[in-house]
């Protein structure tokens, strides 16, 4: 990456009157965040060819994140394409593949919700890979910054301290048999190893969720492989399709290799469940 | 192509900045020395924090700073928002008085309120702060000093300065005739509020805990805030300081105003949740009604629905 890169840095960033915005002034910014792309394709996806993705697939982001901590992506497929799975690429971040999301029998995989750590103003992209094996690209750019790197919120002392806790909401009507939206919230810090304690000098250990598996009546509804990028108490929304009466079932693993499941009757007990 | 419209665009924000800082060319050297500070009741010097975003223009000085003067010492509270906003502050306290500077009290953890703590280091005084501001000086301090140093240029944000006497319930400090009162707060705007009152004039110093006019940044808990602040109401404090806004008000009508925008937020937040409302669709709905009655909405309230919503959707 030989190419210069020149900030122009104007004014600073949310609290204590800081606003972080920062513009690039060179010329050759997009063909740096182009042949960023061209680089990571190679990497995650050796040898494969990906098409153009409107139409298979689409990616909302706000185009300049409120907390850089926690910006939310939506990922919708509007097509009737069999979409086996997703992967969300944040170019500019430490740990570009954000996550891999793979569909199972169960999902309704029409829409998917997750909030990610944005470290610096980035191209997203995700990636569809039908049940061909063909992949299909659609690129979002997004004004964030210090997402990765920004101190320790209020809330991380709770997060850690309820490590595990989950909770599951119906956000759309239940019906059984017919598709619902929920939405699974989980207690974890997602340290990504990244925030230095100023007084220590010393980071804070990485400790961050690897999967989340989610099934309902033991057929898989979805498979989350994620990184560093997850925002601290990550919060998924994501389709699936109920019978009458059923069980979700979402299992957690992280880097420490500990791992939380937890049961959820639906829809009896999804309003609101905890540990 | 590209390249071009981004170039527009930071000419039109650097046009923006230098129509903030205009009324600045008319004053004197003098002046530009010190902060112009207000005497709003014996003793009690108030500079005015302008009503904008950090920018190399306004250095920083952005939120209301002072000092009370007693009978044998100078507290100041708080010291600013860089090393050259504190240093004029020294300006104008050294401009009225000898005393000895024995105290600089460092409100909360915000950049605005405890960057110009540097410039007093020379007077050994006690750097006083809420038990709760190492650990958040430990995460932060140096993130915020990255970013100031963005906005001010390299060098020109100022030292860290580590509190040296922590409150973590309630003191006294004493300047000679003249007590102030010293309170360290739960949860609210950030988690290490500290307010003080000077009772012989029984004037409150909220801090951030009351914003007057300016839209407030939330950094705490918005359900922490709202007891402080009905905490701080039972003070019946003769007036007020907030963190921000005019130099002097009455504390019970101007936290009406700042009551009313966290309840607003509080019930509109927990109502988007309960729609099912996504996180980053919730800012465009939640507390628009509250928009007409503050400035920088834009710059601070979105974010301020995000921290709300963080905090309340686990309810």
């Amino acid at each position: 990456m030989g190419m210069m890169r020149r900030y122009f840095l104007i004014a600073a960033c949310g609290l204590g009157g800081i606003v972080c915005t920062h513009v690039a002034s060179a010329d050759d910014e997009a063909d740096a965040r182009s042949e960023r792309w061209a680089e990571l394709q190679r990497a995650i996806f050796p040898g494969r060819t990906i098409s153009e993705g409107a139409g298979v697939i689409q990616l909302d982001a706000p185009p300049r994140a409120l907390d850089a901590a926690l910006v939310p992506f939506t990922i919708t497929l509007p097509s009737d394409k069999q979409i086996k799975s997703v992967v969300l690429v944040i170019d500019n971040n430490p740990g570009p593949l954000a996550g891999r999301f793979t569909f199972g029998a169960a999902a309704d995989p029409r829409s998917l919700q997750v909030r990610m750590r944005v470290n610096s103003y980035t191209n997203v992209h995700a990636v569809a890979e039908d049940s061909a094996g063909k992949l299909y690209a659609v690129q979002k750019f997004v004004k964030a910054s210090g997402g990765c790197s920004a101190p320790a919120g209020s809330n991380d002392e709770e997060s850690t301290r309820n490590l595990g806790q989950m909770k599951l909401k119906l956000v759309s009507e239940f019906a059984p048999g017919e598709p619902v939206q929920a939405q699974l919230m989980i207690r974890h810090p997602n340290f990504n190893g990244m925030q230095m304690d100023q007084l220590t000098r010393l980071y804070t250990p990485a400790h961050f969720i690897r999967t989340i598996d989610i099934t309902y009546d033991d057929q898989p509804v979805l498979r989350i492989e994620s990184d560093i990028s997850l925002s601290t108490d990550p919060v998924i929304a994501f389709g699936f399709k109920p019978s009458t009466q059923g069980k979700l079932r979402v299992e957690v693993t992280d880097s420490k290799e500990q791992s939380f499941v937890r049961e959820f009757a639906v829809p009896a007990a999804a309003v609101s469940s905890t540990l | 192509m590209r390249g071009r419209s981004l170039i527009s665009r930071r000419h039109a924000v650097l046009g923006a900045f230098c129509l903030c800082c205009a009324p600045g060319l008319s004053r004197s050297a003098d002046e530009s020395n010190s902060v112009k500070t207000t005497e709003i009741a014996r003793g009690i010097h108030v500079r005015r924090g302008a009503d904008e975003v950090a920018s190399a223009q306004n250095k920083d000085a952005i939120a209301n700073i002072g000092f009370i003067v007693g009978r044998d010492s100078v507290a100041v509270l708080d010291s600013g928002g860089s090393l050259h906003d504190g240093e004029r502050l020294r300006r104008s306290i050294r401009n009225l008085t000898d005393l000895p500077i024995r105290y600089v009290l460092m409100s909360h953890v915000h950049p605005d309120h405890i960057f110009g703590a540097g410039a007093f280091l020379q007077d050994k005084p006690a750097f006083v702060a809420h038990a709760q501001l190492p650990q958040a000086l430990a995460q932060r301090g140096e993130y915020y000093r990255e970013r100031l140093e963005e906005v001010l240029g390299r060098g020109n944000a100022g030292p860290i300065v580590q509190p040296t006497m922590l409150v973590s319930d309630r003191t006294q400090i004493e300047l000679g005739g003249r007590s102030l009162e010293l309170r360290a707060h739960a949860v609210a705007h950030t988690s290490n509020d500290l307010s003080v009152v000077d009772s012989q004039t029984g004037t409150l110093f909220p801090s951030d805990l009351l914003f007057v006019g300016r839209t407030p940044s939330l950094d705490g808990s918005l359900k922490g805030w709202l007891r402080e602040l009905s905490m701080l109401g039972s003070i019946h404090a003769k007036q007020a300081v907030p963190g921000h806004g005019p130099v002097r008000v009455n504390f019970a009508s101007a936290a009406s105003k700042l009551q009313q925008y966290l309840e607003t937020l509080l019930r509109e937040t927990r109502q988007a949740i309960a729609n099912g409302v996504d996180i980053g669709a919730a800012p465009e709905i939640v507390g628009q009604s509250e928009r007409k009655n503050w400035t920088l909405f834009d710059e601070y309230h979105g974010h301020n629905v995000t921290q709300a919503f963080k905090e309340l959707e686990w309810e």
